[in-house]
């Protein structure tokens, strides 16, 4: 994917033959900025895989990089600032107020649109979350300006605009979009789709400070409560270190007890391709690929899975990508690192049992000691 | 209550297959079907107007053959279909897009009746933004409520909606005012089978075909190609690794031996894995 982005882009067909350029007026639109997203007090880690990207770009451009912090006041918003610092943000912009405690749309969006309008930013990068996203569509409406979502890829092209990469056509394609002629360019990034960058303890440096200038009863939207999800039950697939998945080669829903039989025998999470949850095998929630998880494990075992684009995106952080299927020319073995051409359903029974033989010894030493 | 769902007509993206050669998509012959988030939009919508009475109206942009697929949702008991379909339109991205649609509505609105709720599903399954909802939301200065997995309450004489949404780690529950948008969150119902009656009614039924002037649009240079302000220069397919997965490929081996030498494969590129491993499993 990154070599085919490094290609000069090639010239005008469909729309880049619309010769966009940017008006005079967005010109000193200026800098890199990373939405810093906060979640009940916690700083959401796809803020510091955007802070990662959002360091690379404004070096290549010769900018600054800068933290965008709204929160409630106290602890929450003075550590969310310094964690902006410690992933490499030269400034922060701040907007400190009680009612940014809970996301709603409405204050959120005058904060950022207030922020965008009065520093000119040429960049903004913001979480592909569920508040990422309900932020970033009303703040660029807002500013009439274009958002790339999901983005895969990010890069400064020679004239200095953003390269925003991400899958199309349901996944089976790639595109790189541009914002020509409006600014500030705004992108979203998945989750984990992006490497966490080494933190550094760096002291607390310029921080920006703006007043709210909207208040509580302006707000139509209010939040009555908040029901946290039960732990127990959610699954952490983004952050597991070794995942096992299942694909339509299952031949059937009843046939997915053997990827998780191999999951719990190897300490794994277990997910599925996107067409298993259309069909309604599994919740969405177990969903690995450009619309569901994005996953960066050491070990990832597919089972029955072709390997289209959009499962492609979500895994391709792996480290390790053992591929299962009958196809020798499913498109998984092209980026998979290891690969079976077998039967799923008849394998994956044999390799439960072989890692089950293979590690009980180690797990009963553990368990004498 | 009249409401308005915006649906999309999307290719049936388990179909869509890339030309091996050329690299581009080969359309022919793919069929199309209701995005199908937006159906979670729908049956929501066709919910509370069997709760609240009142109207459905459904609506898109797209090329003539998108008809289909508001004759659809008429079978499933929508009451009205517009189809919003213009050359003028062509080459949209989300902001002209959203432009289009909100002009669209509030055209509905002024012919039919203003609308109390405007739903939209979560995202498409072809551009996968989830950006439109909330450009129309801003747009007709809709309240904007996301990622709604269900809704508790509509008091239309107070105007307040109650709202459960999904939000990082739980579930968010709100109230609000009417009018406002809601973009449906997927598993939170399912789409009834259309009665006979509705099914009667869809073939019988005039789709209404809007250009961009029957929608009210003065401004064009706000629509499709012109009024698009991203660009996209290039459509590629993803290089492959430069080196293909190393295939353990032993006809004649048997699965025992089989899954020997794939672990050993495992452990010999990844050794730390033997301890994660040793520590996570054998429960």
């Amino acid at each position: 994917m990154s070599t085919a982005n490094r290609e000069a882009p090639r010239p005008a067909s469909g729309r880049a033959g619309t010769k966009k350029e940017l008006p005079d007026h967005f010109k000193d639109y200026r800098h890199v900025w990373v939405f810093i997203e906060l979640e009940r007090g916690q700083v959401h880690p796809v803020s510091f895989e955007l802070l990662g990207e959002g360091r690379k770009l404004a070096d290549k451009l010769g900018v600054e990089l800068a933290g965008i912090v709204l929160g409630p006041p106290g602890e929450t918003n003075q550590s969310a600032i310094a964690e902006a610092f410690a992933y490499g943000a030269d400034l922060v912009y701040n907007v400190e107020a009680p009612l940014l405690a809970d996301y709603r749309n409405e204050p959120f969006t005058k904060a950022m649109t207030d922020l965008v309008n009065s520093h000119k930013p040429e960049i903004l990068l913001l979480g592909a979350t569920t508040l990422g996203r309900d932020l970033a569509g009303s703040v660029a409406t807002t500013l009439r300006t274009g958002l790339t979502a999901d983005c895969t890829e990010l890069d400064v092209d020679a004239d200095g605009s953003l390269a925003a990469t991400r899958p199309t056509f349901g996944g089976s394609l790639l595109c790189t979009i541009y914002t020509l002629n409006y600014r500030p360019q705004m992108a979203t990034v998945r989750p984990r789709v992006m490497p966490m960058p080494q933190r550094a303890d760096r002291p607390v440096g310029r921080v920006i400070r703006h007043q709210l200038s909207i208040a509580e009863d302006d707000i139509v939207t209010k939040v009555l409560g908040f029901l946290p999800d039960n732990q127990s039950a959610k699954a952490n697939l983004a952050y597991a270190d070794v995942v096992v998945a299942g694909g339509l080669g299952l031949g059937g829903a009843e046939n997915l007890q053997l990827v998780k039989d191999l999951a719990r025998a190897i300490g794994a999470e277990h997910g599925c391709s996107r067409p298993l949850v259309q069909k309604g095998w599994l919740s969405a929630d177990r969903q690995i690929g450009q619309t569901g998880k994005t996953i960066r494990p050491k070990l990832y075992i597919a089972a029955g899975i072709s390997g289209a684009i959009q499962h492609r995106v979500g895994v391709e952080g792996a480290d390790l990508i053992v591929a299962i299927n009958t196809d020798p020319n499913a498109p998984i073995f092209d980026f998979a690192h290891l690969g079976i051409v077998t039967d799923a359903v008849r394998f994956l029974p044999a390799l439960t049992e072989a890692f089950t033989r293979r590690l009980s010894p180690h797990s009963r030493d553990k368990l004498a000691s | 209550m009249h409401i308005v769902v915006c649906l999309k007509q999307v290719p049936d993206s388990a179909q869509i297959r890339v030309h091996p050669v050329t690299n581009t998509i080969m359309r022919q012959g793919v069929p199309t079907i209701i995005n199908p988030y937006d159906l979670f939009a729908l049956e929501e919508a066709l919910r509370l107007r069997d709760t609240y009475g009142g109207e459905v109206t459904v609506l898109t942009m797209g090329p003539p053959m998108a008809e289909d697929a508001l004759r659809k949702a008429l079978g499933y008991g929508a009451d009205r279909a517009v189809l919003l379909t213009d050359r003028y339109f062509a080459g949209s991205d989300t902001l002209a897009t959203s432009f289009a649609l909100s002009q669209a509505i509030a055209k509905v609105g002024q012919t039919f009746g203003t609308p109390d709720i405007v739903f939209t599903g979560k995202q498409t399954i072809d551009g996968d933004t989830a950006q439109v909802g909330p450009g129309i939301a801003k747009r007709l200065d809709l309240m904007q409520l996301t990622y709604v997995a269900k809704i508790p309450s509509v008091d239309l004489s107070a105007r307040e909606i109650k709202v459960e949404r999904r939000c990082e780690g739980g579930m968010q529950m709100l109230k609000s005012r009417l009018p406002c948008l809601v973009t449906m969150l997927e598993g939170t119902n399912e789409i009834r089978r259309g009665s006979l009656q509705d099914a009667l009614y869809a073939a019988r039924s005039q789709v209404l075909k809007w250009s961009a002037a029957d929608a009210g649009i003065d401004d064009l240079t706000r629509c499709g190609l012109r009024g698009s302000p991203t660009v996209v220069k290039r459509v590629f397919a993803p290089a492959a690794r430069a080196e293909k997965a190393a295939l353990i490929d032993v006809p004649e081996m048997n699965l025992r031996d089989l899954a020997d030498e794939l672990i050993a494969a495992i452990l010999m590129r990844q050794p730390a894995l033997e301890q994660e491993l040793a520590f996570n499993g054998g429960e």
